[in-house]
Formats: structure tokens, C-alpha cells, sequence
């Protein structure tokens, strides 16, 4: 590879003004011995690969689910561990304050009364939880896993764009991103000290065990599905895999006037003592929340209430990734920890707010404005893409829902190598790494990255055009040097 | 992989290890739909076979196929004869034929996907990539030159998975529940080639004269019975033996009986199996003291097919055992 006519719109991963950044000589190194040709058959079985692990997502379409291969490019992006331990300790600093809210919130909301943020805007939020007013979950940890999407700007800073704390999804191709690495790309392991990932579903096993309301015994846990139509149905069956724990659908489980849920089991019922939910809150109990859900469990949220079983993400957190309370984190790490937010959030005007409404109708061609509770990059308008009528449309839905609309500067989003058609061009990319909050928090090295393969593109998600590359996070020190013993490393075990 | 994460050490690991209805029945028709669709690929490669030795004259046409599958109403709702290509594409690779070789691949990877927590990894990746394999190169399949190598492809790469089974998961109640899909539909596919092939060879064994050898051991060998049959039985082939042998040989894996004992054992390792255990005992008692002489001289097709409503009676024992729990049955156990 040879990197004279390789350019980038803005800031680059890999290199600057064709210089590998620090951190990423190694890598640079490894490329410049390939050729176009062996980087395409690498690609070529990198795709094979996948198919062959049967690594899918699905896209909903008007007729049907379609199961897709999951969209790989070979060629990693590359992290520095130096940067990479930076970023890591302030995502455990945000979710710990996030944490520290969410309790709050559900108890003595102190954070309402000292006016850390205005009641209405908890009020207003579509995924606050009344139902869940006066719960204690174990360890008063709610968001126990966490996917925080990370952007960088032009000028290199690094922003968390958003966290997901419903139900994130995307840490299964994390994982199954570098193993088709690993196969495409032993020979740069040997040279290169690249951290490995695998650690995360034995950390999530151990953050859920804990959750057991009845330490002593050995803990029945399950992952909650939606089911097989889901879109992230794969990654349900695959960390279940992973973990040994059980996959279960809503009619799988059955609350008894006991209040403990109980799993139907070829011997009977037994118990369930943790259940990992991949089921949005409004559907996860009938007899709580949406009364037409066929996928929950009736009496599921009297069960948690009542100690019985503990519930991953606990119910209720989304009210923390609304993007109008994630305009309020930085101030919510000063209140709750009394520190500086070491990591940068996009700046965020609420359209419910009459001065920040008028500044963003004022300058909508630079926008982008997001509703406040939708993920999978639906209904996003960026304003220097959209067309005339486009702006008149998000004009009008915010004037009709202000308080469901926000509005950030457009990030121009770093880009990586990528391999296309005839050449390897910069592409877009973000970076979702996975956060666990339990007894010990913990940072995957890395996470998933997400590129968007069409050129230009700002959007990475996969249901729209979106691919993903395999994260490296390399330790330079050693990238010299040969392959180190398992033990002299600062890897994740 | 399951950690420990409590001091207190928890009783033995087999108690602990639950296993869902739900998911047992995914395991039990994994397992019928692997051997299915090996069982029907070497019938098809099989009777290609026999095709190929016999003059026209004689042949036995392809519609036999049809009726050892059951597929004879589906595919003439679909189709006006039985030619030799539209059989064999119906029965190999129609998506529209729910007992096709590729639509039981399918429906075996839609159930190995829902329960891969209690498959090891591998056998998800085999089975994958068995499925991707059949359906890039399912046009083989029908033509004559491809057709026989594209049928081996399909067994060997279900003893592959069998083998995969058996050497990486652990033997537990869902390995249980595969072993007897297993088996139960590997009974049931021996009993239909008997059914109608061999019902069709004692009715007209005169007519068929110096061909009524490869005949019928073309039977057998359609659950590949022929090299140890011979070890077996001895050199020459009768019909009566042929079909003691694939009723009633204890050591046969694909025999009646064999089936039926290893779906014994199985279900000893399963709790709460008195009833299935009993349809089982039936089943054996039956076939025990069936009189193989007799049934080759006249009314084997009625006894054979008693014999199948009693491996569907099993299934359906299974059933309402393990796999159709409701709630209320399931609180008042607890």
C-alpha cells in the first residue's frame, strides 16, 4: 500500500499529511508490504468469513426481515492505548455520575430540588419511568451496560455523542469483528501488540451473577429476546453463547403469586435470578407498561420490584440517554462528583428553550437536529445535506414538539482507510465502546467501529448503509518489539 | 464458562444446568431435520443409482421418491408428471417443498439458531456454512453429472455435524433430545423405504426376474445397509432377510430396533419420562414379536404402517411431556 494520493476531508485515523499518527506506525508498517491485490483477498476472505460464522443483521423492510451479512471492512482502525486509557477513565467517570443520577432520580431526585436540571424536562421525557419511583436495585447501579458512541472532529478532539442505555447492541460484531481479523490477519498479530477483547462476555457474566438476589447459589441467568425477528436477534443468540446462559422469549418466563419468575423448563419451573433484557421498557411487562405487548412478561416489573429478580439494564434508565438530559451530563458530573468532565460532549441546544430554539431555527443549514428518544439513526436531519422542503419539514416538527427536538453543530467525523472499489479511500467512522458498571467497572479496549461506506457519508448505522471495521488499540511502546508473554501485558483478563 | 460468583460452592454442575421446553424442542427438531435431509439426499442418489444399472424397461420410474417421502400430493398439486428432473428438484431443492433436502437444512439452522447456547460454537459455524454451501451450489443438485456428488456432499457433511455433536457437547438433556429426533426420524425414514419400496419388490419380484438382487439391495443400501448386511447375513439377498435385517438387526445403527434402543437410553437420561419411555416399550414389544416370514409373504404394508402411527404417537408423547408446558401445569408443579 502506498499512501501518495490517499486523502482525507478531515481528520484521519491512521495518518496525518501521509505520516502514520503516533501510535499507528506499526500498522502503517504492516500495510505498506501489501499490495491492492493481497488487501483485496484478504478482504475477499474476510467476507467469506462472515458468512461462514453466519454473522447477519437484520434489516426491516415494508415486506420483510432481511438477514444480511454483516458489512466488514478488513482494514482495522487504530487507537493508541495511550489515548485509548484517557477516553476509558472518563466514560467510567460519565456512567458512574449517570449512575449516581438514575438512583437519584428514583429516590430523593435531589437533582430535581437543587435544579441540576428543570422538572419538566423529566417530566416531559418519554422514557421517564413513574413505575419505577422508589426501586432499589442491587449495588444502586440501573445502567449496568452501557454503549456510548464516541465521534472525533476535524480538529481531533474526541466527543461522546450519545449514550445508549436502553438496550445497546453491537458488542457480538466487537467480538466476532476480531476474529475474522485474527483470520485474515495472523500474520500482523505476531508483530503488533494489540489488545485483545474477548474478556467482555466473561465480564458481563460476572457483573450479572452478582446481581443475584440469592448470593450462595448458583444463579440462573437469561438473556430476555424480543425473538428471532429482532435486529439484533444475533447478537441475543450469540452472547447467550458465549456466556452459557439461557435465551428466552417472553413466553418462556412466568411470574407466580410468589412474585419470583419462574422459567419453563423441561423438569419444570425453575427459577430466574437475573435476566439480561434486550426488550425495550414499554414492552417488557404488560401488566406495568404497554397492556398489548406479546413479548414481556406479565408481573416481571412486581418481581424486580419486590427484590425477586434482577433486571440488566434496570427499567427506567433510558430517561438518561434522552438527548435532552444528555445536554445536562457535564453539569451532572460536577454535581454528583464534584469533578471536570475529562471527556467532551457535543454542544446541544433544547428547542424547548426559547433562545436556543431561535439560534437553531436561525442556523439550521449548519444543524443537526435529532429527536430526543429515537435510535438507529432514524429521523435525523442534517442541515447541510437537506433539501429546501426537508428544512421546512424539521422547521415545522420542531415548532410543533420542541421538547422532543434537539439540535448539535454538525461534527465532521474523523475518518479511516478504507478499502473500496478500486482503491482505499477515507471513509467516516465512530467508535461504540461498551461500558459495565457493577462492583468494578469496565471499559472494553476498543469497541465497535462503525464506518459509512458510501463516500461522503456521515451516517454509520447498518440499517442504512453502514459497515464496520475491526479496533485496534496498540500499545506503540512494544509495537517493535516481538510478541510479548500473555502476562507482561496490560491487556483485558 | 459458567463462573462461579459466590464463595459458596454451589451443588453439582448437572442439577443446575436448566434447559427450556422451548429450547428442547428447537434441540429434538434439529436433530429430525439433519437426519432428514440426509436421509432423503442418499435416497436420491441411491435410486439415481439404481436408474443407471437398470434397462428402462424395468425401471421403477421416479414416483416412488415421492411416496417414500410423502411429498406425492404437494408436488402434483405443482407439477403434471413425474420426470426424473422435477422429482429430484422438488424433492432436493425446492423452497416450496417443506421436506426438500434444502428446505430441512434451513429449518435445521433456523433451530440450531435460536438454541446456540447449547450447541458448542462449532457446530453452529458447520452447519452454516453446510446451508450456505447447499444453496450456492443447489443447481447441481437435479443435473445428472453433478447430482451424485452434490448427494455425497450433503451426507458426508451431516456425519459431520453428527460427529461435531457427539465430540464437542457435552452429553446433557438437550444432547438427549437430539439423539431421539435423531433416531426417531431415522425409524421413520427406514419403515417409509420399507413401506413402499419393499411392499412394491414382494408384490412383483417375478416380473422384475434377474433384477430383483439389485433391487433389492438398492433397499438397502438407500439407509446404507448393503456392505453390513452382507457382513451380516451372509452372501445372497432375500427379501425376507433384508427386511428382518432392517427391522430387527440390534446392531445396525439404522435399523428399527437400533433406533429405538438408542432412543431408550436417551430418554432414561431425561426426567419425567415414564410416558415417552412407555410409547417406546410399545414400540419394541411390537417389532419383537412381529413375525418377519410372515409379513414378507402378505400384509406387510399394514403392519408397517401401525408401526409408523406409532412413531408419530411417540413424537406427539414427547410433545405434550416436554415441549407444550402451559403455565397452569407448569405453577401447579412447582
Amino acid at each position: 500500500m502506498r499512501w501518495d494520493d490517499y486523502t482525507s476531508p478531515g481528520w484521519d485515523e491512521l495518518l496525518r499529511d501521509g505520516q502514520a499518527r503516533a501510535g499507528c506506525e506499526g500498522m502503517v508498517r504492516a500495510l505498506g508490504l501489501l499490495s491492492l491485490a493481497e488487501l483485496r483477498d484478504r478482504q475477499s476472505a474476510a467476507e467469506l468469513a462472515v458468512r461462514a460464522m453466519g454473522i447477519t443483521f437484520t434489516v426491516y423492510t415494508e415486506s420483510r426481515n432481511l438477514d444480511r451479512a454483516w458489512p466488514f471492512d478488513v482494514i482495522p482502525r487504530v487507537l493508541s492505548t495511550r489515548e485509548w486509557s484517557a477516553i476509558s477513565d472518563g466514560l467510567v467517570q460519565r456512567l458512574t455520575a449517570i449512575n449516581l443520577f438514575l438512583d437519584d432520580l428514583y429516590t430523593d431526585a435531589k437533582v430535581l430540588a437543587d435544579g441540576v436540571i428543570p422538572r419538566e424536562v423529566i417530566e416531559g421525557s418519554v422514557n421517564f419511568r413513574p413505575q419505577c419511583i422508589g426501586a432499589t436495585p442491587a449495588q444502586g447501579v440501573w445502567a449496568h451496560i452501557c454503549g456510548s458512541d464516541l465521534v472525533r472532529d476535524s480538529d481531533g478532539t474526541m466527543y461522546v455523542l450519545e449514550d445508549n442505555l436502553r438496550v445497546p447492541s453491537g458488542v457480538s460484531y466487537m467480538l466476532e469483528n476480531r476474529q475474522v481479523t485474527k483470520r485474515v490477519f495472523a500474520d500482523l498479530f505476531r508483530d503488533l501488540d494489540i489488545h485483545p477483547v474477548d474478556g467482555y462476555p466473561h465480564r458481563l457474566f460476572d457483573l450479572l451473577a452478582a446481581l443475584s438476589p440469592r448470593p450462595g447459589i448458583r444463579p440462573t441467568i437469561v438473556l430476555l429476546t424480543p425473538g428471532v425477528a429482532n435486529s439484533a436477534y444475533f447478537e441475543h443468540a450469540y452472547l447467550t453463547q458465549q456466556m452459557g446462559i439461557e435465551l428466552a422469549e417472553g413466553s418462556d418466563l412466568v411470574v407466580d403469586s410468589d412474585d419470583c419468575v419462574y422459567l419453563r423448563t423441561i423438569e419444570g419451573p425453575a427459577r430466574v435470578d437475573v435476566i439480561y433484557r434486550r426488550i425495550d421498557d414499554m414492552f417488557l411487562d404488560p401488566a406495568a407498561f404497554r397492556p398489548d405487548s406479546l413479548i414481556g412478561v406479565p408481573g416481571l416489573m412486581r418481581a424486580w420490584r419486590a427484590g425477586k429478580v434482577a433486571i440488566a439494564n434496570a427499567p427506567g434508565t433510558g430517561v438518561a440517554d434522552d438527548k435532552v438530559v444528555y445536554a445536562y451530563v457535564p453539569e451532572l458530573i460536577r454535581y454528583y462528583l464534584g469533578e471536570e468532565p475529562s471527556l467532551a460532549s457535543v454542544p446541544t441546544w433544547l428547542c424547548h428553550d426559547e433562545a436556543q430554539r431561535s439560534h437553531v431555527l436561525a442556523n439550521l443549514s449548519e444543524m443537526v437536529v435529532k429527536p430526543a428518544n429515537e435510535s438507529g439513526g432514524y429521523g435525523i436531519f442534517v442541515g447541510p445535506q437537506a433539501t429546501r422542503a426537508e428544512s421546512e419539514a424539521i422547521r415545522d416538527r420542531i415548532l410543533a414538539e420542541p421538547r422532543n427536538h434537539v439540535a448539535q453543530p454538525v461534527i465532521a467525523l474523523s475518518t479511516a482507510p478504507t478499502l473500496c472499489d478500486d482503491r482505499v479511500e477515507a471513509r467516516h467512522v465512530d467508535l461504540r465502546p461498551f461500558i459495565l458498571s457493577g462492583e468494578h467497572p469496565y471499559v472494553t479496549r476498543g469497541g465497535l467501529t462503525r464506518v459509512a461506506l458510501r463516500k461522503g457519508s456521515l451516517v454509520v448505522n447498518s440499517s442504512q448503509g453502514g459497515g464496520s471495521k475491526d479496533t485496534w488499540v496498540i500499545d506503540p511502546t512494544v509495537g517493535d518489539a516481538p510478541l510479548v508473554s500473555a502476562g507482561a501485558r496490560t491487556g483485558d483478563r | 464458562m459458567r463462573g462461579e460468583p459466590t464463595k459458596d460452592p454451589a451443588g453439582p454442575r448437572k442439577d443446575d444446568v436448566v434447559l427450556l421446553s422451548r429450547v428442547a424442542e428447537s434441540v429434538y427438531w434439529t436433530g429430525r431435520y439433519l437426519e432428514r435431509a440426509e436421509d432423503i439426499a442418499r435416497l436420491l442418489k441411491v435410486h439415481t443409482e439404481l436408474h443407471l444399472d437398470l434397462p428402462k424397461a424395468v425401471g421403477p420410474g421416479w414416483s416412488p421418491l415421492l411416496a417414500v417421502t410423502g411429498a406425492a400430493g404437494a408436488f402434483h398439486a405443482l407439477h403434471a408428471r413425474p420426470t426424473e428432473e422435477e422429482v429430484i428438484g422438488f424433492l432436493a431443492i425446492d423452497a416450496d417443498n417443506p421436506g426438500s433436502v434444502l428446505s430441512s437444512l434451513a429449518r435445521a439452522r433456523a433451530n440450531l439458531r435460536t438454541t446456540r447456547s447449547v450447541f458448542a460454537s462449532e457446530s453452529w459455524h458447520a452447519l452454516n456454512g453446510f446451508f450456505q454451501w447447499a444453496l450456492d451450489t443447489r443447481d447441481e443438485a437435479v443435473d445428472r453429472r453433478g447430482r451424485l456428488r452434490w448427494m455425497d456432499g450433503v451426507v458426508q457433511r451431516c456425519h459431520l455435524l453428527t460427529g461435531l455433536m457427539d465430540g464437542v457437547m457435552s452429553h446433557d438433556h438437550a444432547y438427549a433430545f437430539l439423539a431421539v429426533g435423531r433416531n426417531l426420524e431415522r425409524a421413520d425414514m427406514t419403515t417409509r423405504v420399507l413401506d413402499v419400496q419393499a411392499d412394491i419388490l414382494l408384490r412383483s419380484s417375478d416380473q422384475l426376474g434377474p433384477y430383483a438382487d439389485i433391487t433389492w439391495m438398492s433397499v438397502l443400501r438407500s439407509v446404507t445397509a448393503g456392505q453390513m448386511y452382507r457382513r451380516t447375513m451372509g452372501g445372497g439377498i432375500s427379501g425376507a432377510q433384508a427386511l428382518a435385517f432392517l427391522l430387527k438387526d440390534a446392531q445396525f445403527p439404522r435399523s428399527v430396533e437400533h433406533c429405538l434402543t438408542v432412543i431408550a437410553r436417551s430418554l432414561l437420561e431425561l426426567p419425567h419420562s415414564a410416558l415417552p419411555m412407555a410409547g417406546c416399550a410399545e414400540l419394541q414389544s411390537r417389532l419383537e414379536s412381529a413375525d418377519v416370514g410372515a409379513l414378507a409373504s402378505g400384509g406387510l404394508k399394514h403392519w408397517i404402517d401401525d408401526l409408523q402411527t406409532s412413531i408419530a404417537a411417540l413424537s406427539e408423547t414427547l410433545s405434550d411431556s416436554y415441549f407444550r408446558v402451559g403455565s397452569e401445569s407448569l405453577l401447579r408443579t412447582a
